[in-house]
């Protein structure tokens, strides 16, 4: 398929398919990170992830919708506001949803999964029955569209970039909030024992909360950011909750450093097979690669060791 | 061009009969707002034993039709504006007076996206509610489920979608555009005005796209001039990432992108094709997955300077039109925006009443057997007329679309299309 090219056109292909590979890793992370928090961190199958990520969106359509009406001349920068005002909306429907349905389920983590799925249809429904069935437009800040031309033939897509940026600040946030601060020792105290935990005098359930929260947050913020990629309706969380769990399992559900490194050989491999055959078949090796390995590999590419 | 001709050949006695039809009305739209359809309603409402042999839910004053899309689940994105137009249909008619003296009562089911749940609700509709006629469903998967029940319990179907052909039965009226009536022609005009020698196709993986592409490559390779399919690709449905394909496109330089991408799939595909630094005003593409609606998630903005090759748009300058697109704005909301498929569900309602009233008779064997024939002058579209084989005769357009989410109409065919759903040498 390449003897029709020049040389330096080869290359600069090479260059952009890499390039969208990482836009694809990032996006993995990006989508998987909030995922990997809860269920890595609490054990709980949260199926309404992508529910919490499209609340984000639509916090993002609504304050662009605000930012034209009201404030025009700062619509360039709504979109940090946005982000911002999704983390926080997801992560309050997080911390109600908690307290309302999944510190009931702790002992039973299966039937989270049930739970969860159930409130994935819920959210679904009243998404539909407030904002309407129709998918709605997110309209970008124009330096937020197009690309950059690096040389003649590379161009670089600037919501890539910023995908990217976004993913490893939100990255480093997490690592820096669960492995440096004290919160972050609470939280890893509380997963490895419970209740010995609580007998130090840990608030469990207020680390429950608040990790709950975090994951429904940058669920959100994920939601926002995928705004500009992707569609904004009902279902369209459903779009991602596939991908999402195939990174969170494929990296060994109780590291975030696993996730990561799922997110990169899952997105890399698919995107190197798009390239080359067609896309149902690159999802399908995908999938299958996967499954080979998880059955030589129960517990994931990484496994830390856990008190149950 | 020669070869391409030879197909139209075979039909252009009937479409010249059919020219001198609608040349011989040339005051259409004002007959119609004259109330050209009300007469046989108005006159003394025939007796119901008379008009309904069979048991169906009529009464002397009432009859009750059905109405089956997705209000729930993830088509209803797209249904919405189907269950819309049909409403707005019903209650047109009821304005005008009812079908054979009778006001027409709907009873809306959902489909809820699933479906065995369409098949289970269009057997309650036949069965329980003995409707006279279903207005619904959307997807191809959606009819085929409800297919078998209308044929077992005789009831009759108006499908609205433009879907893939290689189908037909007594018990539906297609309303929509089978593959070749929407393919063939924006083929032909592209290859033609933007000397398109070279095609990518594009798809979301089921049996739509591919059948259409299916036709669509027939066509490239052995209808167009000295024209290739340079690359075919299915991605699964709600696939978001498409910046592979992208670079693919990009190595390739294809004359003409060729995209029946559905869903949510949809707007990823283009907001990363804007991202990408394919501007849509250079690189041309055609689409047969894009109506109005779809704009509304994309973004008019994403997409603007894309072709799309429908039987409706939105912005047709004609007097039905205007009627209707002010009619159906009154209604639900001034922010609506009506696609292709919208306006085929609108037509449903009308030619069952049309057939009715031709037919004398509520009787779904009646209706079926004078289905043929009938003539829709006030269709939005322009002109209508359903074909022996149950599908509609129409024109195929081609809309540019502009970043202000309506389309700019560029070309549409002279002539009414023969509906084709089984066409020889396309299969």
């Amino acid at each position: 398929m390449f003897a029709d090219y020049s040389l330096a056109e080869l290359g600069s292909i090479f260059v952009m398919q890499g390039f969208a590979g990482l836009i694809l890793f990032s996006v993995f992370v990006l989508m998987a990170l909030g995922l990997a928090i809860i269920f890595g961190q609490m054990g709980v199958i949260n199926m309404a992830h992508g529910e919490f990520m499209i609340l984000g969106a639509y916090v993002t359509y609504f304050t662009s919708q605000f930012f034209l009406n009201y404030l025009p001349g700062l619509f360039g920068a709504y979109f940090f506001l946005a982000m911002i005002l999704a983390f926080f909306a997801a992560g309050a429907l997080g911390m109600a949803v908690e307290w309302l349905m999944i510190r009931r389920l702790y002992k039973r983590p299966l039937d989270t999964l049930l739970a969860t799925w159930g409130l994935s249809l819920i959210l679904q429904q009243l998404y539909r029955s407030v904002f309407g069935p129709r998918e709605v437009g997110v309209e970008l800040p124009s330096w937020m569209m197009g690309s950059i031309s690096v040389t003649d033939t590379i161009e670089v897509q600037i919501n890539g970039l910023f995908v990217m940026g976004l993913t490893i600040v939100i990255t480093v946030a997490v690592a820096l909030l669960m492995y440096k601060s004290a919160w972050g020792k609470q939280v890893r105290a509380v997963v490895q024992n419970r209740v010995m935990a609580g007998a130090v005098g840990i608030d469990t359930e207020k680390v429950d909360r608040y990790t709950f929260g975090l994951g429904c947050g940058i669920a959100g913020v994920a939601g926002s950011a995928f705004t500009m990629i992707g569609s904004t309706g009902p279902t369209s969380g459903q779009l991602y909750i596939v991908d999402t769990f195939l990174v969170v399992v494929f990296g060994g559900a109780q590291s975030l450093l696993g996730t990561i490194a799922s997110a990169f050989t899952i997105s890399q491999a698919q995107s190197t097979m798009e390239f080359f055959l067609s896309g149902s078949m690159a999802k399908v090796l995908t999938l299958l690669g996967v499954v080979i390995i998880l059955m030589l590999r129960p517990q994931g590419l990484f496994v830390i060791k856990v008190r149950r | 061009m020669s070869s391409q001709n030879d197909q139209s050949n075979k039909f252009s006695t009937t479409r010249r009969k059919l020219l001198m039809g609608i040349a011989a009305l040339p005051a259409v739209p004002l007959l119609a707002s004259a109330g050209l359809f009300s007469t046989p309603a108005m006159a003394q409402a025939p007796a119901t034993s008379a008009v309904n042999t069979t048991g169906l839910a009529v009464t002397d004053t009432e009859v009750t039709v059905g109405i089956l899309h997705s209000v729930t689940g993830t088509m209803a994105i797209s249904e919405t504006g189907s269950v819309q137009a049909e409403k707005l249909a019903i209650d047109q008619i009821n304005a005008m007076g009812g079908v054979l003296g009778r006001k027409i009562k709907f009873i809306q089911e959902d489909g809820a996206s699933d479906w065995p749940t369409f098949a289970e609700k269009a057997k309650k509709l036949l069965v329980n509610d003995k409707v006279a006629a279903i207005m619904g469903c959307w997807t191809s998967a959606s009819r085929k489920a409800v297919l078998p029940v209308v044929e077992q319990y005789n009831g009759m179907l108006y499908y609205p979608t433009f879907y893939e052909g290689l189908e037909q039965s007594k018990n539906v009226i297609y309303t929509g555009q089978e593959a070749t009536q929407q393919i063939l022609a924006g083929l032909d005009w592209v290859a033609k005005t933007k000397n398109g020698k070279t095609f990518y196709l594009i798809g979301s993986d089921y049996i739509w796209p591919r059948t259409s592409m299916k036709i669509a490559r027939k066509h490239i390779e052995g209808h167009l001039k000295d024209s290739s399919v340079v690359g075919e690709e299915y991605f699964p449905l709600g696939h978001t990432q498409f910046n592979s394909v992208i670079n693919k496109i990009k190595l390739k330089k294809p004359d003409v992108i060729y995209a029946a991408v559905v869903g949510g799939s949809n707007v990823a595909f283009y907001k990363q094709l804007k991202a990408a630094g394919i501007d849509l005003n250079k690189q041309t593409l055609l689409t047969i997955s894009v109506t109005e609606d779809e704009i509304d998630g994309i973004g008019g903005e994403n997409i603007a300077g894309a072709y799309s090759s429908m039987k409706y748009f939105q912005s047709l300058d004609n007097p039905n039109n205007k009627e209707f697109v002010a009619a159906f704005k009154k209604m639900w909301g001034e922010k609506t925006v009506i696609g292709d498929v919208t306006q085929a569900a609108y037509l449903g309602p009308w030619l069952w009443k049309m057939t009715v009233e031709k037919a004398g008779s509520f009787d779904i064997d009646k209706i079926a057997a004078a289905s043929a024939g009938i003539e829709f002058n006030k269709a939005p579209e322009g002109y209508v007329k359903i074909h022996d084989n149950h599908h509609l005769w129409s024109k195929a357009r081609i809309g540019l679309a502009l970043p202000d989410g309506q389309f700019k109409v560029v070309y549409e065919t002279p002539d009414l299309i023969e509906p084709d759903p089984f066409p020889k040498g396309y299969q």
